[in-house]
């Protein structure tokens, strides 16, 4: 059985295909302006690596904030499903998913099969999400991937406000003038939205084992804030941005 | 070349024309340090001298000595000349010259009774980072308040970004929100990062730029009337802080609340610095 799980996000539009239950093919690819131009360059990649043509694909579902976007999905699934499904065929000891997007935070609560039990989502705010540390990276005049790297040269922690990127923006620019150093600022940052991450994950009550998912776990600095204050493990798929789609086209297998 | 800096509200100073400070008994100063803005304010006899607004900018220490320079310039009055002054704002504790800090919120209070006349009961506050309702009594004492100080939107620096991405000035932002034929539906997101990806998003769809800033000043306008709705609104009502010179936000403010702002005949940004002058002042009094 071939299925098929396409996660469209704020940023990326992720496609995941398996045989069987195998990984046979995979796509990120950037959402762009144009989603549906996006829709096609992704399936054209995923479908040559899969080496699969459209219709041989028995089941599609949809998944992320764009999943209605997707003609040719038979079924769409919300986010929290998803990557509840895919944490737990990733390592069956996950029982926390923290999973951080471009514009938005989430914290799960699953069983031993993967289940929800509990959720925290912010979405409203971009405080504790990708979108946050693209703002501050601009303030730091670095790339995204080098804010990371960068925030682990620093020495000391500094104070700054947690809650909003646009006031931690301005505030950057008066910490610049203070000549704190780069890398504690980008510490700072990093602290920031671990802290708004941090409060999710203790509205839903954090059980080991922790999985970090979603294109922000890739920035080093971060996952160093947030294993600092969650002191715990934390596990982080080699592709954590495509854990929602894996999930998506395993429940299409319809298990 | 530099860039044009939309998001550069005008700056300004003002002396009263008929007074003369040396016939004074008592001259007093505010000061309010903003994180975005910061006034200084001098009274004579509780009646407005002169008074000064700039923009903070990231040497805030220093802030509250330019302001009040400015604000002296042209009088012949000098700092020594002023017998007592009260800091207020968030950068209080950075008005070198001040003699007693005191929290804005009572300055605020204060500070509307005085501009707005003693039927004031509830003063919405919208400044740089920041949104307040206030509560005051006939003398413009604080019975209550609420403040949003942990999230952009309804604040200053949301605008000045909006006005950024637009290329529009901040002076001119409120005028072209009301450009538009019919009100449209106001962008889904109050936060402003997202908001503003919204709003790319609108511009590339064809949308002109005053129905785009309709549709944030709209969703502003909303977050705002939830923080009064929370505390309470009784007239008469009173707008200050530097958005209060924004026509879209107060015209649909006021739409939604179903009620008037009363008309400011002074500048809404002083509004913190006056009332510490006027707190200057009966502490001066006190003193003698």
């Amino acid at each position: 059985m071939v299925t098929a799980g396409v996660d469209v996000g704020a940023k990326t539009i992720k496609i995941i295909i398996l045989r069987n239950g195998r990984i046979i093919g995979q796509t990120i690819i950037p959402a762009g302006y144009d989603v549906r131009e996006s829709m096609k360059a992704a399936w054209a990649d995923v479908l040559s690596k899969a080496g699969v043509q459209l219709n041989q694909i028995d089941r599609i579902i949809s998944t992320g904030a764009g999943r209605k976007e997707v003609a040719e999905a038979n079924d769409q699934i919300t986010e929290v499903s998803a990557v509840a499904r895919g944490a737990i065929a990733l390592d069956p000891r996950i029982r926390t998913v923290v999973d951080v997007g471009a514009e938005e935070g989430r914290a799960i609560q699953i069983n031993a099969v993967g289940q929800v039990l509990d959720f925290a989502i912010n979405e409203k705010c971009a405080a504790g999400t990708g979108a946050f540390t693209e703002a501050m990276a601009r303030a730091l005049e670095v790339t995204i991937d080098q804010l990371g790297p960068l925030s682990l040269r620093s020495t000391k922690a500094v104070a700054m406000n947690a809650q909003c990127a646009v006031f931690a923006e301005s505030e950057l620019v008066t910490l610049v003038h203070s000549k704190t150093s780069k890398p504690d600022m980008a510490r700072a940052v990093h602290d920031a939205i671990a802290d708004r991450i941090v409060s999710l994950v203790r509205r839903v009550g954090m059980e080991k084992e922790v999985l970090l998912v979603g294109g922000v776990a890739r920035n080093v600095g971060f996952v160093e804030s947030l294993k600092r204050e969650l002191d715990t493990e934390i596990f982080i798929p080699e592709t954590p941005e495509t854990v929602s789609a894996y999930g998506a086209a395993l429940l299409a297998t319809g298990k | 070349m530099t860039m044009a800096e939309f998001w550069r509200w005008t700056e300004s100073r003002w002396t009263a024309p008929d007074k003369d400070w040396k016939k004074a008994k008592i001259i007093t100063a505010g000061v309010d340090v903003g994180s975005v803005s910061s006034q200084a304010v001098v009274m004579a006899d509780g009646e407005l001298y002169c008074y000064a607004n700039r923009r903070t900018g990231s040497d805030s220490p220093n802030s509250a000595t330019k302001a009040m320079n400015w604000a002296l310039e042209g009088t012949g009055l000098t700092l020594d000349k002023i017998q007592y002054t009260v800091g207020t704002g968030y950068g209080r504790v950075n008005v070198p010259f001040a003699q007693r800090a005191i929290t804005e919120i009572a300055c605020h209070g204060r500070g509307a009774n005085f501009m707005y006349g003693p039927t004031v009961r509830t003063v919405l506050d919208m400044g740089g980072q920041d949104c307040k309702a206030i509560h005051i009594d006939e003398k413009g004492k604080v019975t209550n308040f609420l403040m949003n100080d942990k999230c952009a939107a309804g604040t200053g620096r949301g605008l000045e970004v909006f006005a950024d991405l637009l290329g529009v000035s901040i002076n001119e932002v409120g005028e072209l929100s009301l450009q538009v034929a019919e009100e449209p539906p106001p962008v889904s997101s109050t936060c402003v990062v997202f908001a503003k990806s919204e709003a790319s998003g609108l511009l590339r769809e064809g949308w002109p730029k005053e129905k785009v800033i309709a549709a944030y000043t709209s969703a502003m306008a909303h977050r705002v009337v939830t923080l009064l709705q929370r505390i309470g609104l009784k007239p008469d009502f009173a707008i200050t802080g530097g958005i209060a010179k924004n026509i879209g936000v107060v015209s649909r403010l006021e739409k939604e609340l179903g009620l008037k702002a009363l008309q400011p005949s002074y500048d809404t940004q002083i509004a913190g610095a006056v009332g510490a002058a006027l707190f200057a002042k009966a502490l001066a009094e006190k003193a003698k």
